[in-house]
């Protein structure tokens, strides 16, 4: 792995076009990808505040709970805590590398859990910028790659969706390749190739001296002026969880 | 209720809580939570009453405390919901203990003791597979508010091949019925007392149920069995029109599946359920469409169309015999979580139809109104039960507040 990023550096402080720039691309994805290896699982509480064009606000907090997951896609676990009329509503989400995510919904008014399409990718993510597919899991072979830029520690590259469902014709990711590859940016542009959202990557943090985990992220909807903060807070690597956290059971469990 | 049992049920359940408590003292770490929602609503019956003495405007209110701790890195639960509503009419003035129940989980098992809610089922116009706790038949129309149930549930989660619940369930709640003032009824007012058993054991016959259920790929399938007192009491006539009615003894076995692909969710739900005085098979099938973000900003049309069949003709209490449901999930995914459900239920054999619409929107951070119409269209007369009701069309208007 090591040996790869030499490589990369190497390729691209030297400007040296040996790779076309698709193979490099999906490079840089990849060592993405294996820089975050090994995090097992975590668990994480999140502020979400939801701002329109004349600024007014309002705020969701969740819980997420994640389970690394090498050969397929991460499960993950999101349950609601505010607003109170749909607290405990939760999701289960098993992500497939391809093909499309297992979804269900725990509804706790009526105890129901209701397996739901995953079809919707594009819509918005309980009323806020962030559509659903922004917040799924990260699997290296749900894009195209191409390499753009570099501009010092920062690499500029293009992620097409595999999926045609997807709201987007790209996605332009600027990775920071001397702090483990986090993202430090995406700008989404529409089906129509128009610039339609910017997500800024802030307040970073390192857990076991290895992950790069965001503290904040804002999202700014260029044509609906909207925006939306997420805060995340009490991140925690050892929490030790194992596929059994991730069953309707568990689903079930965290919605009460 | 028996209050008895109820009070037995808080004691073992506190005893195993505290228990647990002083067992794990490396975990102590515990996370409390309250919440009380008040509810403020009103139903208007805007034709005139069927019968005597029933009411045309029912202003009303509820509260829902609930109360949940947790420790053993959430391992091991203790949750608590109550209910009070305070109504016109004296039989919906009721309360109910909706949960109180202690929950430990460990690795692929998971055991719950107390008063608890179980749903099981894919359908929307009609709950047949979901048996396990008794409707609060007093509270709503669709049926989906229920009465907390007695149980000790066994839940084992397997790799491979899927998941086993096994309950055990000691105690059995009668359904209620409206009261004198109430609409939603039949002429002669049906005392909840006066319905018997056709067990000795009466309401402590030793009930049993096992869920089996499992997802591969699109496919989500259950297999339910239920083998004691029915929930739905069984009406018999004798040659003078005497009504008895009863809680009969049933074994009950269902289906339920569901196929999700794409945009399309393919529902199945059936059951068989036979007793002494009753066998039949019942079912309903059909599909739900979501046009989804259609217009950029979120907008979800979801289409439900539903078929519903039961043997039982007539006598099926909801009077869901061979039937056709279309309905429309609208939801905005705006901030206030405003969606809109309009359904229409059309029975084939007669001229019968119940249009419904159920909206709802959040207003600030900790209020919710909703708005719902339940319309009865020319009801048949010759409809043995719905036709008791063809003067209930309602409007209802509720505000809750969430503490």
């Amino acid at each position: 792995m090591k040996k790869i990023v030499f490589i990369l550096t190497v390729l691209i402080t030297l400007g040296i076009q040996a790779q076309t720039p698709e193979e490099l691309g999906l490079q840089i994805a990849k060592a993405a990808e294996q820089a975050d290896l090994g995090f097992n699982s975590s668990t994480v509480n999140l502020k979400m505040t939801l701002k329109n064009k004349n600024g007014q606000t309002s705020e969701r907090s969740l819980t997420t709970k994640t389970l690394e997951l090498t050969e397929d896609g991460d499960k993950s676990l999101i349950v609601f805590n505010s607003p109170k009329d749909v607290k405990g509503t939760s999701t289960l989400t098993f992500t497939h590398k391809v093909g499309s995510d297992d979804q269900w919904l725990f509804l706790p008014s009526i105890k129901r859990v209701k397996r739901i399409s995953s079809n919707n990718k594009s819509g918005p993510f309980v009323g806020s910028e962030f559509a659903y597919e922004d917040l799924s899991s990260q699997e290296v072979e749900k894009y195209t790659y191409k390499f753009i830029e570099a501009k010092g520690s920062l690499v500029v590259v293009e992620q097409d969706p595999v999926d045609p469902k997807s709201g987007y014709t790209r996605r332009l990711v600027t990775y920071n390749k001397d702090k483990g590859y986090r993202f430090e940016k995406v700008e989404f542009y529409d089906r129509k190739n128009a610039l339609l959202k910017t997500l800024l990557y802030s307040n970073y943090k390192t857990y076991k001296n290895k992950f790069w985990r965001a503290g904040t992220f804002t999202m700014k909807n260029h044509q609906s002026n909207k925006e939306t903060i997420l805060e995340f807070s009490d991140y925690n690597f050892d929490v030790d969880l194992s596929e059994e956290d991730f069953t309707q059971a568990a689903l079930q469990r965290i919605g009460g | 209720m028996n209050k008895k049992i109820i009070f037995n049920g808080i004691i073992l359940i506190l005893f195993l809580s505290f228990n647990s408590l002083n067992a794990q003292d490396e975990e102590k770490k515990s996370n409390q939570d309250f919440e009380l929602e008040i509810e403020a609503e009103y139903r208007y019956f805007y034709d005139d009453a069927a019968f005597n003495n029933q009411k045309q405007h029912f202003p009303s209110i509820a509260f829902t405390p609930e109360y949940s701790i947790n420790w053993n890195k959430g391992y091991e639960t203790l949750n608590v919901t109550g209910f009070f509503r305070l109504d016109v009419d004296d039989e919906r003035t009721h309360w109910d203990i909706r949960e109180l129940y202690y929950q430990k989980a460990k690795n692929k098992w998971e055991l719950n003791i107390g008063l608890k809610k179980v749903y099981w089922g894919v359908a929307e116009s009609n709950h047949l597979v979901d048996i396990i706790n008794q409707t609060d038949a007093v509270e709503s129309f669709d049926g989906e508010d229920k009465l907390g149930q007695p149980m000790v549930q066994f839940t084992y989660t397997t790799n491979k091949i899927g998941s086993f619940d096994f309950f055990y369930l000691p105690y059995h709640r009668k359904r209620t019925f409206s009261g004198e003032k109430g609409r939603l009824r039949f002429p002669l007012v049906i005392d909840k007392d006066d319905l018997t058993y056709e067990s000795a054991a009466e309401e402590w016959r030793q009930d049993v149920a096992f869920r089996w259920k499992h997802y591969f790929g699109a496919f989500d399938v259950g297999l339910t069995h239920f083998y004691g007192n029915g929930r739905e009491p069984l009406f018999t006539f004798d040659q003078l029109g005497n009504i008895n009615a009863f809680y009969p003894v049933i074994n009950q076995t269902g289906l339920d599946l569901q196929i999700t692909h794409n945009a399309f969710l393919w529902k199945l739900e059936s059951i068989y359920r036979s007793a002494k005085a009753q066998d039949f098979f019942a079912m309903v099938a059909g599909l739900e469409f979501t046009f989804s973000n259609i217009d950029g900003n979120g907008l979800d049309i979801g289409l439900l169309g539903e078929y519903l069949y039961d043997e039982r003709d007539e006598l099926a209490l909801n009077a869901l015999q061979n039937d056709v449901f279309f309905g429309s999930r609208i939801a905005f995914n705006d901030t206030q979580d405003t969606s809109i459900l309009i359904g229409g239920i059309s029975d084939l054999e007669s001229s019968s139809k119940i249009f419904s619409i159920e909206a709802t929107r959040r207003f600030g951070s900790s209020w919710t109104a909703e708005v719902e119409a339940r319309i009865f269209s020319n009801i048949d007369v010759n409809e043995f039960i719905l036709s008791n009701f063809r003067e209930d069309s309602f409007l209802r208007f509720s505000i809750s507040k969430y503490f």
